[in-house]
Formats: structure tokens, sequence, C-alpha cells
């Protein structure tokens, strides 16, 4: 069934998901991949204060490419989430509320969804060019020096994911 | 002896990794419009259509067609009687890597250090293999390579014994393994025989060859035939997330090997199969 869902995810939104709804997200998203989520963990590892506050957010595991001259973004589709398991359930306790990426995650980010009434959505990977049409503004926020791996602050609208993983423990892959 | 001056070589990888991003190669598209066609899950026909539509939204807007534009992978066939000038020709070779990169707004996804990571900004170096060949001219192959296929391919050294049933479970299992990382409907890469390194270049190697050619080793392309039917029975499907088509086609290079060994290696490569060539 698809859902159309306004960001930021409302606990009423996340119980409403189910593992294999199709979702077209609205509002505001933040990019991270390996070398920021590297960075915020260090960032959280001495005691210091995170560049944006995560709390009820979404991460998009993706780094675009560069945009033209007059463009919001190049292309914009997502990584394999696996390589963010790690660092994943860290940040899920802290409050991030959604991740969206593709491919398998492992039982313990399954269990940091559910226990903290999360959700993991999948975008269709190798469709950047589509994608970028569904972003609407893109901002760099954090970590400028690593580039494509930048944290940006992205504002989406009817963009296409799959839910992934919901609270009930159910997972798509 | 035939004169050919290293600036050559710069600007035609430079124009073939653009052209590698934004335009799937005929072979390709022609195969992913098979697949949409052929699929029988209706998520799965969902994702190749935006697949396909991806496609057509890349040359409109001028967008890459992944935002993982890659490793610039450059196979080049070196003619021996072609004279080198005007340079190095590694230095040539990341130059055009360089301005394919940069003017062409990729993304500069390489860093200099496995372990220190810093990115190089421009997207080099290459990775570049050359092999001498007879003739004046110099065929040039890229093939930019992403990697969330790339981390899913694998290197399995097996026993003699366990022979062609062997070589055919080593496929199947990394097809499953990558599951739905390797971004499917993939095509899948492999070469058997030679040694550890040799196996690995001729599994990357196979990514290049035309989707629909098979190998001209009548009992080598029966098991391609096999393994593409076997790899679609697995329910992997369009992005990992259900159906037949999970890949586009396997393809496999041999080479001579040694009495203890049947060294097999699996490259993976994800829908955004890219390759260009060129001679010059």
């Amino acid at each position: 069934m698809d859902k159309y869902i306004t960001l930021p995810l409302r606990e009423e939104d996340i119980e409403d998901l189910h593992v294999g709804d199709y979702v077209y997200l609205t509002g505001v998203v933040y990019t991270a991949r390996d070398a920021a989520h590297k960075r915020l963990c260090e960032t959280l590892d001495a005691g210091k204060e995170l560049p944006l506050d995560i709390k009820g957010q979404i991460f998009y595991y993706m780094g675009p490419t560069p945009a033209r001259e007059g463009r919001v973004i190049g292309s914009a589709g997502p990584t394999t989430a696996t390589r963010m398991d790690k660092y994943a359930p860290r940040l899920l306790d802290l409050g991030l509320k959604g991740m969206i990426g593709k491919g398998k995650r492992s039982q313990e980010v399954l269990d940091a969804v559910v226990r903290n009434k999360a959700v993991y959505f999948a975008a269709v990977g190798g469709a950047g060019a589509l994608l970028s049409r569904c972003i609407t503004k893109s901002e760099v926020v954090a970590y400028d020096d690593l580039g494509t791996e930048a944290i940006r602050r992205l504002e989406i609208k009817d963009f296409p994911v799959i839910v992934a993983a919901d609270i009930y423990g159910q997972k798509i892959y | 002896m035939r004169e050919i001056n290293v600036q050559e070589i710069t600007s035609a990888i430079r124009e073939m990794c653009i052209e590698a991003n934004y335009t799937l190669s005929d072979d390709m598209a022609c195969a992913m419009n098979k697949a949409e066609e052929e699929e029988n899950s209706e998520l799965g026909k969902k994702i190749l259509g935006q697949l396909l539509e991806n496609l057509t939204i890349a040359k409109e807007d001028m967008v890459p067609i992944c935002q993982d534009t890659g490793m610039a992978v450059v196979f080049m066939e070196l003619g021996q009687d072609v004279h080198l000038t005007g340079g190095n020709l590694e230095d040539a070779v990341n130059e055009g890597v360089r301005q394919g990169y940069v003017e062409g707004f990729l993304r500069k996804s390489v860093v200099s250090d496995p372990l220190l990571r810093v990115n190089t900004n421009d997207n080099t170096p290459a990775v570049l293999h050359v092999s001498i060949v007879p003739g004046d001219k110099i065929k040039i192959t890229v093939a930019p390579k992403g990697f969330g296929s790339e981390n899913m391919s694998k290197v399995c050294m097996l026993k003699p014994a366990e022979g062609v049933e062997g070589v055919k479970n080593a496929i199947l299992q990394a097809v499953k393994d990558a599951g739905p990382n390797a971004c499917p409907p993939v095509v899948v890469g492999v070469g058997v025989g030679g040694t550890f390194e040799k196996a690995a270049l001729m599994a990357k190697k196979a990514l290049t060859r035309r989707v629909g050619e098979h190998s001209k080793l009548e009992h080598i392309k029966d098991i391609e035939v096999e393994m593409l039917e076997k790899v679609n029975g697995l329910g992997i499907g369009p992005g990992g997330l259900g159906g037949r088509i999970t890949a586009l086609a396997v393809n496999i290079e041999t080479y001579a090997t040694h009495i203890a060994g049947l060294p097999v290696a699996i490259n993976m490569c994800c829908h955004v199969n890219r390759h260009a060539s060129r001679e010059i």
C-alpha cells in the first residue's frame, strides 16, 4: 500500500509502518555515510557535542555526485547500509528515528530499530538520477572537508522508499 | 613503428569516463528492457521500471546514472609496434581520469591510502591493466567500478577434486551472499583457472564483455547458461526485494592452471555495469 508521510516522523507514523509498505517521504533528512558516521562516533567517544541534533531525524546513507550549475544536487541514490551497522545502534539509542539505505542490516541494528521505535527504509540502489529529482534543496551542515561524505541537510519531496525493517521485528531482505 | 602521443590517451580516457557514467552501453540497456518484460514479481517489475526511467533521466538531466561513479578501472591493449611519446603512460591515464571526473561532475570516491583514507579529490589514481599485443594500435576500455557490488566479490581457491560442481556452487554462493547489497540485477563476472590474481583479473574482465555474448568454449558457454538460470531461481530479484531477475548475465573467462589448483574468482557488478571502449 502506498503511503505519504511528512517528516519529521511521528510515533503514530512509525507504528503504522510495516515491512513492504511503499512510502513517499516529504521533509528534511540528513546525509551521512561511512566517514561521517566514524567522525560522529569519535565525537561521542570524546564526550563532545554532535554537530547536529539527531533526535527524531532520518539519516540518508548517500554521497552525491557534484551538482551542475543551477542544480540542487547531482546523482543521489542510496549506498549499502551494512557498512553503517557498526555505528547505527548507538545513534538510534540516542534518538535517531530513521535510516534510508539499501541492503541487509545486522541483528543489532534490527534490534535497535525495535527497541527505539525507529524504521529502516530502502531506496532503489542505482536510481540516483531519478531520486535526484525528489531533492529540492541541499546544503552542507557539517564535515565539509569530507567532500561527498559531508553531512548535508536535504529537503525531499515525495521521495520513494520501501519499509525494510519495522518496529515489529520484520525485515524485507 | 607508429608514434602516438600520450595526450591522445588522456583525452580518450577523459571522454570515456564521462560517457560510461552518463549513458549505459546499448547491450546493458537492452538487457534491462528485456528484464522488465520477463520479471514476474509486481514489485520487481516496478523497480526495473524505475531503473529504466533512471537511465532516461540521467540523459535528460545530465546527471550520472548512479552516484557511485566508481573507481576507474582501465584495460589497455598496447600494440607492440607503438612508440608512446610526450610523457609517462600512467600519468597520462590518471590525467584522463582526473579531467573526466572533475569536468564531468562525477563523484570523487578515491582515498589515497586505504587506512589513512584521505580523498584525493580527483578520483585518481586509476587501476590500470596493460597487456602488450601485436600491432600498432591501442585499445582502451574504461570500466568505472562501483563498490556496492565490488565489496561482494570473492576469490575461492578450490581443490581440483571439487571440479565443475565446485565452481558452480562458488558462483551461486557468491550471488546468494551478495543478496541485495550488490544492487541486483547484477552481471556476474567469473574467472576460473590461472593463479590467485589471474582469476580475479579475468573475473573483472568478464564484466566488460557485451551482455548476451557467450564464451567461445562450448563447455563454458553451457555453464554460463545454466548458472544464469540457477541464479535467477534464487528469488533475490530486482533491488533484492524478491523476484526472478537477479542477474542479467553470467560471464566466465578461463585460463590454464596448476595441477594442484582450481582458482575461482567472482566479481559482481550492479545493473550499472559501465564500460566504454575505444581504439587509437
